[in-house]
């Protein structure tokens, strides 16, 4: 429609309108074609008015007001629009016939949207029902159980603690993390408010490769909420709280069960027995209870109003979201408050403008939860006979003996101890030109942007903890404040044409530049006034380290990345599916020589089902097979690899002050080039039962080849040891995953008032490191203990970062079994009965470090999802679980000292001939059992009910009348209940590192949360 | 319209081709503030800081220290648990494999040295200024310094000459004899001795004396005691250095960089680091390591209770020599007469390597245990004395002289003159060597290199233990041009 011909219409219009200047009241009901029933909440609108309603709960509507001859339009989600012109007021019965289903829906696939349908990739969605339904804090969360294919994992259950995405494995050890678009932007998944989103599409195959070098872990495509022409405003607001607590408790020793084994340690050790009377211990501190919190609160509220008119399409919304953490909840606080305007404007009928304003503000503090010296680890460790407080009101000390050790503190001090903030507002948006440059050509300008400022703050008091590594002699407060900004800007034309009717052509060309760059400013001063954190700044805190020290630092960068990329679909009849796509990228991470790569693909899709031979269906409705496979890369390494830098530290004492040096920092590799991923994928979507039964499956095989191997171990000779110095970033490594993909759903209508589905997804990973290219063959990480080597690998023909140890063979019963047994004193102490029976794996009649052997990995075998909801009238309900099978863990949260608190299985100790054949003897004398072995290693397979929701939406008609469309109250809880035999706090977590995942120092246990809330629709 | 079209085309066209279409974006790009390690060398300045860096990592040789004590007769590892740091603990028992973490960190640190000695060699043309051949003799004194430490460790290494060592090298490179590194040594030293002075521009770096002891050191390694007694006696005959009064304050902190050290490794309590990266600490990290655990009481602090003598070293001390108490510490009796409690680590002899445990009143900024003050005395003029003393006597050039040395040592102690010559006289001199430089990294190579490790140590076997197995990694890294020390 051009210019003369939407003028003449719009005169048109205003004539028919003047001309029929006597408006009526339509009314009505609407019904669903195959069941008859009645349909609420479908959208009626008079065409290019704001005129319209939504229909009650029976299906029942009205509109006053309407001229005459205007057009009605009906629209409902999943069900076809239909046009219906005014000719009289007489009641209409409209029939929406349900849509040919999600196969016309449109999904983003990257630089263009594609009918779903026509897909020849390995895609997944996420909508924002699912969103809803899970009600996730951070978005991450929605993505666990949901679609196959994806595994997440946390950090830490801690309020704002990151989570870790792996599409289809972990393909490196270096960034293993997808890229995530947000309407055609490189973002930041970790702030989004998760009620702006209107879908989430996830690239898992070749298909990315329109995406080359940032396309090789998969990409997740955010689309967010946009108003719709012609749409009459909506206002949404949603309001939910929810009390948290441990999702788990790690059964732990009582005072006097404590005081009894340790009795028995020192009995052991020839050593006086330290409580000569356990009766009069009782039960003691339960540290554990000390340090969890109940009924911990989370808050949320997020409100949207969208609309549009014939030209103009609008949506804004805000939210507010505030978690205290179940573990010190003051102090791991976490807040986030979000702004977004979203405008749609088309300014001629060529050009369309759009943009979407995101603002973003975030508050979080946090204690230590991680590694040795977590406030849980000493929560597991504390003795149990030990009071919280001294009798004066102060904290009580941890003794500072061999027993206890130096690093275990009372983690209730510990946390009184911990100050900090940090802070992070960020900005990030976009502003779309589309043009319509000629007949079938569209050229679109996009630029995205985001910059982000945080500041942080952390304050050391002084703090005596009676002799132990925390204590601080001199009180201090660092600050940093850092900014971050990128903007990628795309410019792409779309030429979309049917030739000889059957033969569809979408070609697709452009480029984008992306840079990204920043800083920050680091400082500390010391000497905090009145050792407080209300004087904690830098302003006030006037010491300075001794002379020499700098007690400031500074960082910049500045990377940029230039794309050229081309893509050819094409289609006969929608039948025969093609597309190949083709990009050329070049990164300032690598060196001269080596810029350029090229990422080629090829997908190709058969819709079987509309061939002649397959008759009209019966069964199976829809059948495509797809194929694909490409080339993606990777250039997620430390900056300036490729060039040998001054960063090194240099620094040493003349004249009694420190003076700083100047040293080489990484070594150079000049050779550095793309990591490049291999990707291909089968797989076929079948629809049967007139769209009842959906089914998505898919087998892929993923080389990942010259892995980016940053500080790869490389000869001491190099001077890679010195301090500030750092191995090279190498290109020396390939890891393969292979896995299979299934998922169904199904969804059945039963009678008018029941609906339900169902939606079961798996995912099988087989991964397997085919090469380590540094002399070595592997490559180490990770901790274990204190001073004990390394526990992970990266090695060929294993998973990656498999741990790495000492296989037992129970446990020595007598003195005749330990005679029998090679020696096992090359790993600190000769064995005695009661002790870890390790096995010579080499057979050379020694235990030695060569006897360490694969001990299990931290990647699970299976991960499935199963997701259930019904409806039964007013009523609904969801349920969604997530399975994880195989993933190993390593529990490395008890300190191996005599006198810490131990886990209940300390019960079923070895005592004597046959008392144990798992649990070693308890004794102060030196043994080899608690270097690393199988002992330690877990299996992690859990079983997670992740939400269980119910809700009910009062009846239309008693809400119609205070102005609402749609009232809704529920109730759930999120992580209500995990199956597992692992003994730690979650058996989901990990640090996320490809090497050394997996390794459990007391993670920060994911809380249970029950919640209400309230939706209300206007 | 239309021509709005078309200039929006032209703009949109424009704007692709200007700043899109071209490679110069990625290009032109140059890191930020950042300097270019080939570019460097350009002022005074820029050498005295690559020279600052070269000796930063004479602060990790800590670990040296500690073991060469551990690995000889006179301490045992210690620490927590016979797990605790069990690299540390293979080593104190002669059960050490090639896979061991503390070796190899010897090995990686040493060359970290090197190389950083090496990075200012290779540009040692490229600028010229006064004074520049002081930095260099440094430089020098430095490479000789790290690949002593190399050569007493593993034997034969890898050798590169005013060059840092590339990728690649590892396997190209074979592993140098031990007498084509002494004689980089001696090369190195000699070239230090001739541009250096007695007097260094600040306190902490290399002097003409150092490089003297240093050399004769490396010549008395050798056997080449000739060239040992001549350089040592030019040192002793400088006059610039004397033994303090007071044998107690050498190891306080009065006693830093006095007239008796010869060469000393510099610390400082205000900036620490990690276990993750210990050679990073501006402390000495050994000092926390042999601290005496769980320690509540005065003049001490807490340590990890590694390194603790035992009791034939605490017996080696002749009686009435005033240095026993002094080197080392008497944990029940000092509890006994100050209240002080202590906690009992594994091998608990009782006594603790006091020249080096913890004192308080420091500051230890980053970490307790890793950032304590006390400088490491590499070199002493007792040590010179009785370097020279041996040189002497072993050559057969003047017994009387060495006697003389010996017994200016000895009358510090409070102990008498010794009168015997020959072989005699070798004896007493490496006895005294033993109980005057007891807990300072020497024991075990001057056990190994007088022949007496096989009878002193046990566990020692004689043609494999000499020196310490290359690390398993570094035989992996070499790809079959490094061949493992003989019996590892």
């Amino acid at each position: 429609m051009n210019i003369k011909q939407s003028t003449l219409l719009f005169f048109m219009l205003l004539c028919t309108y003047f001309l029929n200047a006597q408006n009526i009241k339509v009314s009505g009901v609407v019904v669903d074609a195959e069941f008859g029933s009645p349909l609420p909440g479908v959208n009626l609108l008079i065409k290019g008015t704001s005129l319209g309603a939504s229909s009650d709960f029976d299906g029942n509507f009205t509109i006053n007001d309407v001229p005459l001859n205007s057009v009605l339009v009906v629209s409902y989600i999943g069900y076809k629009t239909i046009e219906i012109t005014i000719k009289n007021d007489a009641p209409l019965n409209i029939i929406m016939e349900e849509d040919a289903q999600s196969l016309d829906e449109v999904v983003v696939v990257g630089y263009g949207t594609q009918k779903k349908r026509d897909v020849t990739g390995a895609v997944s969605i996420v909508n924002s029902q699912t969103l809803d339904d899970l009600k996730p804090v951070k978005v991450e969360q929605a993505l666990q159980g949901t679609v196959a294919g994806v595994n997440v994992t946390t950090q830490s259950g801690a309020p704002g603690a990151g989570l870790d995405i792996r599409i289809r494995g972990v393909g490196t050890n270096g960034q293993s993390g997808p890229t995530v678009i947000i309407d055609g932007y490189v973002g930041d998944i970790n702030v989004i408010n998760p009620n702006d989103i209107e879908s989430i599409t996830v690239l898992k195959d070749a298909q990315a490769a329109i995406y080359g070098t940032i396309g090789a872990n998969g990409i997740v495509l955010i689309t967010t909420k946009s108003g719709k022409a012609g749409q009459k405003t909506k206002v949404a607001f949603n309001s939910w709280v929810g009390f948290q607590e441990a999702s788990r408790k790690i059964p732990l020793l009582n005072a006097t069960e404590y005081g009894v084994l340790l009795n028995e340690t020192y009995a052991n050790g020839g050593q006086a027995i330290p409580f000569p009377d356990v009766s009069t211990l009782g039960e003691g501190t339960n540290w554990q209870n000390a340090v969890l919190e109940n009924n911990v609160p989370l808050i949320n509220h997020d409100f949207s109003v969208s609309g549009g008119s014939e030209k103009i399409t609008y949506a804004f919304s805000g939210s507010h979201v505030y978690q205290e953490g179940i573990v010190a909840p003051k102090k791991t606080d976490f807040r986030r408050n979000t702004a977004r305007l979203a405008l749609g404007a088309q300014l001629s009928d060529k050009i369309k403008v759009s943009t979407n304003v995101i603002y973003t503000y975030l508050d979080r503090d946090s204690v230590n939860d991680f590694g040795l010296g977590s406030v849980l680890f000493n929560g597991l460790n504390a003795p149990p006979t030990l009071s919280p407080f001294q009798p004066n009101g102060d904290f009580s000390l941890v003794p500072n003996t061999p027993g206890l050790g130096i690093e275990i503190i009372n983690p209730l001090a510990q946390i009184f101890n911990t100050y900090n903030d940090f802070d992070l507002r960020k900005i990030n948006g976009t502003i779309q030109v589309d043009y319509d440059m000629f007949n079938n050509f569209t050229l679109t300008s996009r630029i995205g942007f985001n910059t982000t400022n945080q500041e942080g703050k952390g304050f050391f008091p002084i703090v005596d903890y009676g002799g132990k590594v925390f204590d601080t002699q001199r009180s201090s407060v660092n600050q940093n404040k850092q900014n971050f900004n990128d903007y990628s800007l795309d410019i792409f034309g779309t030429y979309t044409k049917t030739f000889s009717e059957n033969h569809n052509v979408v070609l697709t060309g452009g480029t984008t530049i992306f840079k990204e760059w920043g800083s920050g400013l680091f400082a500390t001063g010391f000497d905090v006034p009145n050792n407080s954190w209300d004087f904690a700044d830098i302003s006030l805190a006037v010491g300075t380290s001794g002379e020499g020290v700098r007690d400031v630092g500074s960082f910049g960068f500045d990377e940029r990345r230039l794309s050229f990329f081309g893509r050819l679909q094409y289609d006969f009849k929608g039948k025969y599916l093609f597309s190949a796509m083709i990009r050329r990228d070049l990164s300032t991470r690598f060196g001269p020589g080596n810029q350029v790569g090229i990422f080629p693909s090829v997908t190709g899709g058969w819709v079987i089902s509309d061939e002649s031979f397959f008759g009209d269906g019966g069964t199976v409705s829809f059948m495509k097979l797809r194929a694909s496979y490409g080339i993606l890369g990777n250039d997620q390494i430390p900056n300036n690899g490729f060039i040998g830098l001054l960063t090194g530290e240099g620094e040493y004492v003349l004249n009694g002050n420190l003076v700083s040096g100047i040293a080489t920092g990484q070594l150079p590799n000049p050779n550095l080039k793309w990591e490049e991923a291999e990707k291909f994928n089968v797989g076929m979507d079948l629809s049967m039962w007139k769209n009842k039964i959906e089914i998505t499956t898919d087998y892929f095989i993923n080389n990942r080849k010259d892995l980016l191997i940053p500080n790869i171990p490389v000869s001491g000779i190099l001077g890679v040891a010195a301090p500030g110095a750092a191995s090279p970033t190498v290109n020396a490594g390939s890891v393969r995953n292979t896995g299979f993909e299934f998922a169904v759903n199904y969804k059945e209508y039963i009678g008018d008032d029941f609906n339900f589905g169902i939606n079961y997804n798996i995912t099988t990973i087989k991964n397997e490191v085919t090469q380590v290219n540094n002399g070595t063959g592997f490559i180490e990480g990770g901790s274990f203990g204190v001073g004990q080597p390394a526990p992970s690998r990266m090695e060929v023909g294993l998973p990656l970062g498999y741990f790495y140890g000492y296989k037992t063979d129970g446990i020595f019963q007598n003195a005749a079994e330990v005679a029998a047994h090679p020696s096992q004193i090359a790993l600190g102490a000769a064995a005695q009965p009661g002790d870890l029976r390790f096995v010579d794996i080499n057979g050379d009649g020694v235990i030695n470090e060569d006897d360490r052997t694969n001990l299990g990995n931290p990647i699970p075998d299976i991960t499935m999802g199963l997701n259930l909801n019904f409806n039964y009238k007013n009523i609904d309900f969801v349920m969604y679980t997530f399975a994880s099978i195989g993933n190993d863990m390593v529990r490395n949260y008890e300190r191996a000292l005599t006198d810490v608190n131990r886990q209940t299985y300390w019960l079923d100790r070895w005592r004597g001939e046959g008392t144990s054949n798992s649990v070693p003897r308890l004794t102060t004398a030196a043994t080899s059992n608690f270097v690393f072995s199988d002992f330690f290693v877990e299996d992690a397979s859990y079983v997670r009910i992740q939400n269980i929701q119910i809700g009910y939406s009062l009846p239309q008609s008693a809400i119609e009348n205070m102005g609402f469309t749609k009232v809704r109250i529920y109730a759930g809880a999120n992580n209500l209940y995990t199956f597992t035999k692992y003994r730690g706090f979650d058996p989901g977590a990990s640090s996320g590192a490809p090497i050394g995942g997996g390794i459990d120092f007391g993670f920060y246990p994911i809380p249970r949360t029950y919640l209400m809330g309230v939706n209300l629709n206007f | 319209m239309k021509m709005n079209n078309i200039k929006i085309s032209l703009i949109v066209v424009a704007l692709f081709f200007s700043s899109a279409c071209t490679d110069q974006f990625i290009e032109t790009r140059e890191p930020v503030y950042s300097i270019d390690s080939e570019n460097f060398f350009n002022s005074e300045t820029d050498y005295f800081r690559a020279l600052v860096a070269a000796y930063d990592l004479l602060q990790a040789s800590y670990i040296n220290v500690m073991l060469g004590e551990i690995a000889s007769d006179n301490t045992l590892a210690g620490g927590e648990s016979p797990t605790d740091v069990i690299g540390i603990q293979q080593v104190d028992d002669m059960i050490h494999t090639p896979i061991n973490a503390n070796i190899r960190d010897v090995w990686n640190w040493m060359f970290a040295g090197v190389n950083r000695a090496n990075y200012i060699l290779e540009f040692q043309d490229k600028t010229d200024f006064e004074g520049k051949e002081v930095i260099i003799a440094e430089a020098r004194f430095l490479r000789a310094y790290y690949y002593f430490e190399l050569v007493k460790w593993f034997g034969p290494v890898p050798l590169k000459i005013d060059q840092r060592f590339q990728l690649g090298d590892e396997t190209s490179i074979p592993r140098a004899s031990v007498e084509e590194i002494y004689a980089l040594i001696e090369q190195d030293l000699q070239f230090a001795i001739n541009n250096l002075t007695y007097n260094a521009p600040d306190v902490g770096r290399a002097t003409k004396g150092s490089a003297q002891a240093l050399l004769g050191k490396a010549y008395l390694y050798q056997d080449k005691f000739p060239q040992a007694a001549s350089v040592l006696g030019d040192l002793i005959s400088s006059g610039q250095y004397a033994l303090l009064d007071d044998y107690d304050d050498i190891f306080e902190l009065v006693g830093e960089n006095g007239s008796e050290s010869v060469f000393e490794v510099q610390y400082s309590d205000q900036q620490g680091a990690g276990f993750g990266c210990l050679q990073c600490s501006e402390g000495n990290v050994a000092v926390g390591f042999n601290g005496i655990r769980n320690y509540n009481g005065p003049v001490f602090d807490s340590g990890f209770s590694f390194n603790v003598p035992t009791q034939e070293a605490y017996d080696a001390f002749e009686d009435g020599d005033i240095r026993r108490d002094i080197a080392i510490l008497n944990i029940d009796a000092w509890a006994a007469q100050t209240g002080a409690t202590f906690g009992i680590g594994n091998e608990h002899t009782g006594f603790f390597n006091r020249k080096y445990i913890a004192r308080q009143g420091d500051l230890n900024l980053g970490d307790q245990n890793l950032t304590n003050p006390n400088n490491y005395r590499a070199i002493r003029y007792a040590d010179v004395l009785l370097m020279a003393a041996e040189a002497y006597n072993r050559s057969g050039l003047d017994d009387a002289r060495a006697r003389g040395y010996l017994n200016q040592v000895r009358s510090r102690a409070g102990l008498d003159d010794v009168t015997v010559s020959g072989s005699a006289l070798t004896d007493a001199i490496l006895r005294e060597r033993r109980v005057e430089l007891v807990g300072e990294g020497h024991r075990f190579f001057d056990l190994v290199r007088t022949n007496q490790a096989a009878t002193r140590i046990d566990g020692f076997v004689a043609g494999k233990h000499e020196v310490f197995p290359i690390p398993f990694e570094e035989i992996q890294f070499s790809n079959g041009n490094w061949q493992q020390n003989p019996g590892y």
